[in-house]
């Protein structure tokens, strides 16, 4: 299987205080890992380095067998992002939200490309309304909408359903999994709901203190450690 | 009313200010700037009160070219912050748009508002006051592309300041460029001011683009001389201003703190 992503031996310390340490994995086309741990264990500081927000202290990130911090805008042009905790600006429009961003990634018939990214993500009808107007599901929504506009092959979701009630949440997910299986997209992202880690995640990568304690696919992982489900392993290894 | 809960309103004001030196300064600042702006406005009116013919014009013809500089700087640091207001800020840095890119953009945005304002304050100076901002001649041109320069570089500490210190820096973002206007001598020649502070007007490129100005309109002649000063001081901050805020965005990376920007 071809590998889209490759990290080796990720460290980043704030201090003497370290986020990660040596963290080692690869990310393969239309993969799903869902990574899961306690807060403070360093996932949001791996997703920030995946970005290129945040410089490692130690280590190497390649997409496409390129280093990222050496083709950093021709690596993002293929990779996205969204998150829970980032929105897009209130007082635009929907269509004028993601124009910004077709422009911003180079894409060819922009317009096209957003009406069809709204209708993927129910949204064409609120094309013309202030960004204002959503829900905090719909603004996730076209959140993902952004984050997939550039037909990204590999997407990255910081807690994509954090404070969506469950219904709405189930949809999200529902949304990111046709989506990504459909376009073969492979897809990090964190979470606390381990339920839907299992129910999405081909594997599942947990961190403790920013240390690996393990990665594989669920099954796998119980197996090796005895464990009756995801809840007893995270308790385990991560706890 | 209760008096505990009044003092709880005071106390959670008092806790934020203890911990932030951006708010303190801010309650000196606007003060010391108000008071040595008219101060020197006020001595220059009673110099000059029998001998100046024009000083609708020199207030007029000030207010309009400070105004290019307010608008080019807040073009490029409120615009920096309407993105983190947004919590848009990280869609842009995790996109392919390079640094460069952003800042090449938001110097479009800056110029668009400095047209726009110049545009509005001239016509309504020449309707309502009949002063005509294009007495100024050919002129015009460098004194607007110097007061430009001038407020591109002070955004671009503005916004280096906010990427270091996070949106408590962000009163910076309309305080900086004040911090100028006594020394540009945008209201008053720069010979009102006491040595010291002449002295640090020549560092600053603005105070030759008034000057300047006074000096067309008053004596009908252009002097290139102080404004080729002017130009090269306006260069080296702006080659200053856009290394420091290189030097910060890199430690913002190292550091981590530009996801938490506008938390």
């Amino acid at each position: 299987m071809e590998t889209v992503l490759e990290v080796e031996e990720l460290t980043k310390c704030f201090g003497k205080v370290c986020a990660l340490k040596k963290i080692s994995f690869s990310l393969h086309v239309g993969e799903i890992l869902g990574v899961v741990g306690p807060n403070g264990a360093g996932k949001t500081t791996l997703i920030n380095c995946l970005l290129g927000l945040v410089l490692p202290t130690a280590g190497k990130i390649c997409y496409f067998k390129k280093d990222l911090f050496h083709n950093r805008s021709q690596i993002l042009k293929k990779v996205n992002f969204a998150s829970s905790y980032v929105a897009l600006p209130l007082s635009l429009t929907l269509e004028e939200n993601l124009l910004v961003y077709a422009h911003i990634y180079e894409l060819k018939a922009p317009r096209a490309r957003v009406e069809e990214a709204l209708k993927t993500f129910g949204l064409y009808e609120k094309r013309k309304q202030r960004t204002r107007t959503l829900s905090s599901g719909q603004m996730m929504r076209l959140c993902l909408a952004k984050a997939l506009l550039n037909r990204p092959q590999v997407l990255l979701l910081d807690e994509p359903t954090a404070g969506l009630d469950p219904e709405i949440a189930q949809k999200t997910r529902e949304l990111i999994l046709s989506y990504t299986r459909r376009e073969k997209t492979a897809v990090i992202f964190t979470s606390h709901n381990l339920s839907e880690v299992e129910l999405i995640s081909d594997r599942i990568l947990i961190l403790q203190k920013g240390q690996l304690k393990a990665l594989g696919r669920v099954s796998e992982l119980l197996k090796k450690f005895g464990a009756q489900n995801l809840e007893e392993l995270y308790f385990q290894l991560a706890i | 009313m209760n008096p505990r809960r009044v003092f709880a309103v005071l106390l959670r004001q008092l806790y934020l200010y203890r911990r932030s030196f951006t708010r303190v300064l801010d309650v000196f600042y606007w003060p010391t700037v108000d008071l040595l702006l008219w101060g020197f406005v006020t001595l220059y009116l009673e110099k000059a009160a029998t001998e100046m013919p024009h000083y609708v014009s020199f207030f007029l013809g000030g207010l309009i070219l400070w105004n290019i500089l307010l608008r080019a700087q807040q073009g490029l640091s409120v615009s920096f912050l309407e993105d983190i207001w947004a919590r848009n800020l990280l869609n842009l840095f995790v996109s392919p748009l390079t640094i460069l890119e952003y800042l090449a953009g938001l110097v479009l945005v800056s110029i668009v508002k400095v047209v726009i304002a110049f545009l509005v304050m001239g016509t309504l100076a020449a309707l309502c006051f009949g002063f005509h901002i294009f007495i100024l001649g050919s002129s015009l041109l460098p004194f607007i592309l110097n007061l430009c320069a001038l407020g591109w570089a002070i955004g671009l500490v503005t916004m280096a300041s906010i990427l270091r210190f996070g949106q408590e820096a962000e009163i910076l973002a309309w305080a900086l460029a004040l911090l100028f206007l006594p020394i540009s001598a945008v209201f008053y020649p720069v010979e009102v001011l006491p040595e010291a502070l002449q002295m640090l007007a020549s560092w600053v490129p603005s105070s030759y683009v008034f000057e300047g100005m006074r000096k067309i309109i008053l004596e009908g002649i252009f002097e290139p001389g102080p404004l080729f000063k002017a130009s090269f001081l306006n260069l080296l901050y702006l080659i200053g201003s856009y290394l420091l805020f290189i030097k910060v965005y890199r430690q913002a990376l190292q550091r981590g703190t530009i996801p938490k920007i506008g938390e």
